[in-house]
This record gives structure tokens, sequence and C-alpha cells, in this order.
């Protein structure tokens, strides 16, 4: 009898699930026919929610503006994938259950990179602002904001040798990270050309990342002048942190992912001084596009923008002239969408906040110069 | 009637398992023909039967043997990238069908090679000891996977632990296995059909071997390993076997989670996974396949489900979990609730029916 009850009870609760999903989805889909339904996908929480978040705040900022203009107007909807393949992909899943047209993601590598083969099957658009492995733009629908991870090395060992910042360099990567270790290759490759040194080439695991003492021990020993860091803005806290401690004075340079150590609370932000990144956003440039950027930004959600919500915001404007170009329609489906925006992404020029005159290739790589910039009292400053 | 009230009472337990499988199997065919299923819910059936098929796996070590193993992803990451190596070096010239059970085939086979090769030593320990055991060579093996990297070109393979460029490859060479980035631009094979068909399987082995004569003697090891001794059961023996077969079929669950994707990497299998399915195995009620089928299927569509509450939705995962967690074992809501159904079978309908089961017992 118990059994018999028990068994009613899961079957109505399997029945349960199968029947709310799907009728869940099909009243979202009748409101709002008259816009373009835009899909994102990123980390809202977990580790790398800030990146998420970050995009989330950006695109948004950016669909509010672009509907008070009035002529397309855009909806923009993200879903959680907790930077997961799996959760990723099921986040996909239900942002097509929503009627998404354009995707604006994802926002992180390793998902991005299980999702772009799922859109090119479905012909959905895409464009990452931030995922930057260069197999995510094999199929012709996808397109990226940010720099492909092997330009970005590449860019880093040509910034390095071009300004002589140093001739000796020690590298600490994460070799568990795709974004950290595709960097760190195409690095140590240029460092090789540009005749740059490398003393020492530490690397750790996601599941040891607290303590640096021994890899910041191994740069000091080699007598590097200068430390590279193609990692994430938390560990590369750690690792500063170490080196105060150690007393060893190189300078610093990372990449975009270093974006976010001002913003980590709680962080002693004079050890960040003279840290050098490259990245295609400075919050305090003083052209009038980021200076709106950033007021808006910080009026809305409180909070300094970094480099990947200028990605996002981007992104929304570059799918917004693209849509304008190609003569987009709300009434038009995914497959459309994603035809027509093929063909005008490569043909439309996008003055951002991450580049002047950015332009798409075919290939779906961006063109565009990379920034440094400094920390001088606790902001980004431009080099150069 | 008679022949199959005469059947034991086990084998009747097992025909509703697997009666229970292919309900779930048709309805959801017919709701995909119908067009009712979603996107989101057809997407995540291969993952359901994934987790269902490392659930019952994981229960044959935890409920059935009685050891508590911290290690499951471990065992699905070998699986997963033993198969899904050969997929894309060979699997793609052959016919889907036989590429796809070949890959199966290879991610159990190497799965249960580590398990033995794991078990060996760590079957020596029991309790909390063999847990945290597991738990590290679950780490060892997702650390290890993280900084491979294998080619393949005419001359075979190639293993470098360095880079891309110590592999040697010549022109005809591809990088198959990239470190952390793992593998990218995989042929997606995994359909929800071999994915049910797996979960029969595994169903199949697992309900046979608790049954059988082998399977009473590893249970006689969880109940008292003393007597068992005493009575002449080979100890080693029947615990490798359990620890060995749990680890091949989740091996196999690897390669079907792994052929789901176009992407793999080994990151995804690190001890959150183990606990995860270890969630599972507990709340469908520990040495309870059928439990361990459910809570699988529930909790891996509840997060999903979920998602309309954005914020809160992790949240309310875990008031959920705590909820059943409750209802399932709590002897309080366990007194409760069989007061409550001898209350309703006292009165009204479910009187007649107990009344009209005796009456047709009696006939």
């Amino acid at each position: 009898m118990k059994k018999a009850l028990s068994m009613v009870l899961a079957a109505a609760m399997a029945f349960g699930c199968v029947a709310c999903g799907s009728t869940g989805n099909s009243k979202e889909s009748t409101a709002n026919s008259n816009t373009i339904k835009i899909g994102s996908i990123g980390p809202l929480t977990g580790g790398a929610a800030i990146y998420g978040n970050a995009v989330k705040n950006g695109a948004q900022l950016a669909v509010d503006e672009i509907n008070a203009k009035g002529g397309l107007q855009f909806s923009l909807r993200v879903e959680d994938d907790e930077n997961d393949v799996e959760k990723s992909i099921n986040a996909y899943n239900s942002l097509k259950d929503w009627g998404m047209q354009v995707l604006l993601g994802t926002v992180t590598t390793q998902p991005c990179l299980a999702v772009a083969p799922e859109t090119a099957q479905d012909n959905i658009f895409l464009l990452t602002p931030s995922a930057s492995a260069p197999e995510i733009v094999a199929e012709d629908n996808a397109f990226q904001v940010c720099f492909t991870d092997p330009n970005l090395g590449t860019a880093a060992a040509e910034y390095i040798a071009d300004h002589n910042l140093a001739t000796k360099i020690a590298i600490i990567y994460d070799s568990s990270e795709a974004y950290s270790s595709g960097v760190h290759d195409n690095f140590k490759q240029a460092a090789a050309e540009k005749g740059l040194e490398v003393l020492a080439d530490e690397a750790f695991t996601s599941d040891n990342k607290t303590d640096f003492s021994v890899q910041v021990q191994k740069a000091k020993n080699s007598g590097a002048e200068l430390v590279f860091l193609p990692i994430y803005y938390n560990e590369a806290n750690l690792i500063i942190q170490e080196m105060n401690k150690q007393g060893y004075d190189a300078a610093i340079f990372g990449c975009d992912g270093l974006d976010g150590l001002l913003t980590i609370k709680g962080a002693d932000t004079s050890l960040f001084e003279d840290v050098m990144l490259l990245t295609p956003f400075a919050a305090d440039s003083s052209d009038e596009l980021t200076q709106n950027f950033v007021a808006k930004y910080k009026e809305t959600y409180g909070d300094t923008p970094n480099q990947f919500a200028a990605d996002a915001y981007d992104g929304v404007y570059a799918i917004w002239t693209a849509c304008e170009q190609a003569g987009v329609t709300a009434d038009m489906d995914a497959s459309d969408v994603c035809d027509k925006l093929k063909e005008a992404m490569t043909q439309i020029t996008l003055n951002g906040l991450t580049g002047e005159g950015m332009k798409w290739e075919a290939s779906g790589e961006v063109n565009k110069t990379p920034k440094a910039v400094k920390i001088v009292n606790g902001a980004y400053v431009s080099m150069e | 009637m008679n022949a199959i009230k005469n059947l034991k009472p086990s084998t009747c337990n097992n025909l509703i398992n697997y009666g229970m499988v292919l309900v779930f199997y048709i309805v959801v065919q017919i709701l995909v023909n119908a067009g009712v299923l979603n996107n989101s819910m057809q997407g995540m059936l291969v993952p359901i039967c994934t987790y269902v098929v490392l659930a019952v796996s994981l229960n044959l070590t935890v409920g059935i043997l009685g050891e508590l193993s911290l290690g499951h992803a471990g065992f699905m990451s070998v699986g997963a990238f033993s198969g899904a190596i050969f997929w894309m070096i060979s699997g793609s010239q052959m016919s889907p069908v036989v590429g796809f059970t070949l890959a199966i085939m290879i991610g159990g086979i190497f799965a249960g090679i580590f398990g033995a090769l794991i078990g060996i030593p760590v079957l020596r320990l029991r309790g909390d000891y063999l847990a945290i055991v597991t738990l590290a060579f679950g780490e060892i093996i997702k650390n290890l996977l993280n900084a491979i990297y294998v080619g393949w070109d005419s001359n075979g393979f190639h293993f470098s632990m360095k880079d891309v460029s110590a592999l040697g490859l010549d022109e005809s060479g591809e990088v198959i296995v990239n470190g952390a980035i793992g593998i990218t631009g995989m042929p997606k094979a995994s359909t929800f059909t071999a994915g049910t068909i797996l979960v029969i399987i595994t169903l199949f082995v697992i309900l046979n071997l608790i049954t059988s004569r082998a399977g009473r003697a590893i249970m006689s090891i969880r109940d008292n390993r003393i007597a068992a001794e005493a009575t002449g059961i080979n100890i080693t023996k029947y615990k490798l076997m359990a620890f060995i077969i749990s680890a091949s079929f989740a091996g196999m669950a690897g390669v079907l989670y792994a052929l789901n994707f176009s992407t793999l990497a080994a990151k995804k299998f690190d001890y959150n996974t183990s606990i995860l399915v270890l969630v599972f195995v507990v709340l469908g009620g520990i040495g309870n396949i059928r439990g361990s089928i459910i809570a699988a299927t529930v909790l891996y569509v509840l997060p999903e489900l979920l998602r309309e509450l954005q914020d809160y939705r992790m949240l309310i995962y875990a008031v959920v979990l705590i909820a059943m967690m409750i209802f399932n074992q709590s002897p309080q809501v366990l007194a409760w609730r069989s007061n409550f159904v001898s209350k309703i079978s006292r009165s009204g309908i479910a009187a007649r029916f107990i009344k009209q089961k005796r009456q047709s017992e009696e006939v």
C-alpha cells in the first residue's frame, strides 16, 4: 500500500514537472512580440559571478538606451550558468523556449565552447562579449567582442617588448583554466620571437590557489624583472600580497582577467599601484562615450563598470547596428535573423567603449587595438 | 494473474523498476512527437539518464557494499575521456551506433581498470578512511586529466604533460585533449534512446547482481564483516567486484555524458559532482535502487524548473533538499506518515480497496 502510494506520488511529480515546464514558456512567448529577444548566459552566481553580473548590467544599460531611442525595441533576458558547461546548455535551451532571437553570450570561455556549436546547429546568431577561445568563432554564426586568447597573449608579449618594460620575465598562470593556459601558451611563443627571456614559468590549478609562496619564491630567485599574470584577479591579489611579503619588487603585467582587482572588498589597494594590464576598456578614459557610460552605470548600479560590462554594452550596440543595417524586424524567426546578421556584421563599423572603429572579420574575430592601463592612485590610467 | 503472483518479490520489484523506466521513456517520446515537450526539458533527458546510471552504480558501493565512496566523478571522468578520445579518432568513421556502443564499452573498461587499480589499495580501509582516500583519488584523476595533452597523427598517439608543442605532431596530426581546455569540437552522439538503453542495462546488471549469490555475499560483508569472513566469504574478492562494477558503470555514464556535449573538460569532474551523485543516492534511500532513479530525475530537473525564481533559485533548491530529507528520513515524520496512511485506510475508499484486495486474494 505504502509503495503504491509512493509510486503514484512520484508519477504525479514527474508529470507535474513536464507539464509545468511546457506551459510556462507558451505564456512568455506571446508577450512582447514586437521586441527582438536577446538572450544572454553567464555566471550570475558562483566564483565567476562578477563577470556575469557585469555583462548583465552593461547589456541592460545598452538595451534601455536603445529602447529609449524608439525604433527597434529589444528585450533582454540573462540566465545563470554558474560557469558550468552542462548548466550553460540548459540555460541555452530554456532561452530557446523563451523565444530568443539573438544570443549575447556566453560570458565565460568553457561554456561558450559547448554552446557555440549548438547555436550553429540551430542557426542562432551568437555574439560573445568576453569568451575568448579561438574555437568559439569556428562557425560563421559566431562573433566575438573581445580579443581571442592567442591574440591577447601575443599582444601582451609585443607590448612588453615594444615598450621595453622588461626582458627577464616570470609567468605564473592557472593551468586548469582554459583562458589562462590559452594566453600563457601564446605569450610564451611570442615572447621567444620578440627576444624576451622567460626565466620562470610556474603553474597552479584551481584546487591549489590559496598559497603562492612557492611560485613567487621561484620567480624571485630567477631574477625576473616582470611577472606576467594571465589569470583572474582573485588569485592575482594573493600573488601580489605574497610578492609584497617576500619583498619581491618586480613589475606586474596582466591581461583583462586582472580587471576587477580594485573591486576586491577589503584588499589593500596600495599594493596594486603600478600594476599594468592589457584591457580594451579603462573607466577613467576621457572620451565622452566612456564617461557617459561610467556615470550612468554608477548611478544605476553604484559600481564602477569593468571591461566585461563595456564589452556587453558594445555587444548590444553591435547587434543593434547590424540589425538596422540588415533591416531585421522583431517578427522574423531566429534563423532568418541569424542569416541577415551574419552578413551585416562584417559590414558595420562601431565606435564603442572598447575600441574606435571596431570591425568584424567574416571569421568572427574583432579588429581593434588593445589598450594598456596602469593602476595609479587606485584608478586605471591609460598608458602611453 | 497467477503467474505474476507466483513471482518472487524481488523479481516483481525489479520488473517495477524496468517498467518505470520504460513508461518514462514512452511518455517522453509521445510528448516529444506531439511537440509538447519544450527545448529545456528535451535538453535534460540525456543528463537525467547519466545521473540515473551514476546514482544507481554509486548505490552499489554505498548501499549494497556499505562503503562510502566520494570519488565517483573520478571514474566518470576516466570513462568520459577514454570514450571521447576513441570517438574523436575512429568513432566518426564507423556507423554511429557501432561507434557509440564501442565508445561506451571502452569507457566502461577503462573506468573498470581504474576501479581495480584504486580498489586494491583503497578497499583495505574502512568507513571514513575509505571515504577520504576515494575523495583523494578522485582529485588525483581530475588533476592528471587537467594536465594531460593527447595528440593523434599517422604515427599513433602522442602524450605529454607539458604543453601542445611538446607533443611533436606531424602535419596530419591533431590535438585531441588540450590540457585544461580539454576536448573541443566533438561530434555529438548521445541520444535519449541510447541513454534509456544504458539505464536498463545498468539496472539489469546491478539488480541481478544484488539478488544473486555474489550480491548476498556483498551484503553480508556490509551487515557483519566478521561473520561473513567466518563463513568463508572472500571479502577482498567481493568488495573489489562491487567496486569495479560500480566504477565501470560510472565510466559508461561518463561517455554518455561526454558525447552529449561538444566539449569535455576535466574541471567538471571535481568532488562537487561526486557529492551531487551521493546526494541523489542518500535522498533516494541508501540501498534503494528505485529511490536512486527517482531522486536523480527529480533533483536534476528541479533547479531548472526553479529558473523563474532567478536569484533565489539555489536557496529554494537547498530548502527543498532539506525538506525532502526530513520527509524521507526523520523518525517523527515517518511515524506521522504511517499514522496518516493507516488513518486513510481505515476510512472510506482505501478501506474498500483493501477489502477488495483481500477478497481477491482469498479467491
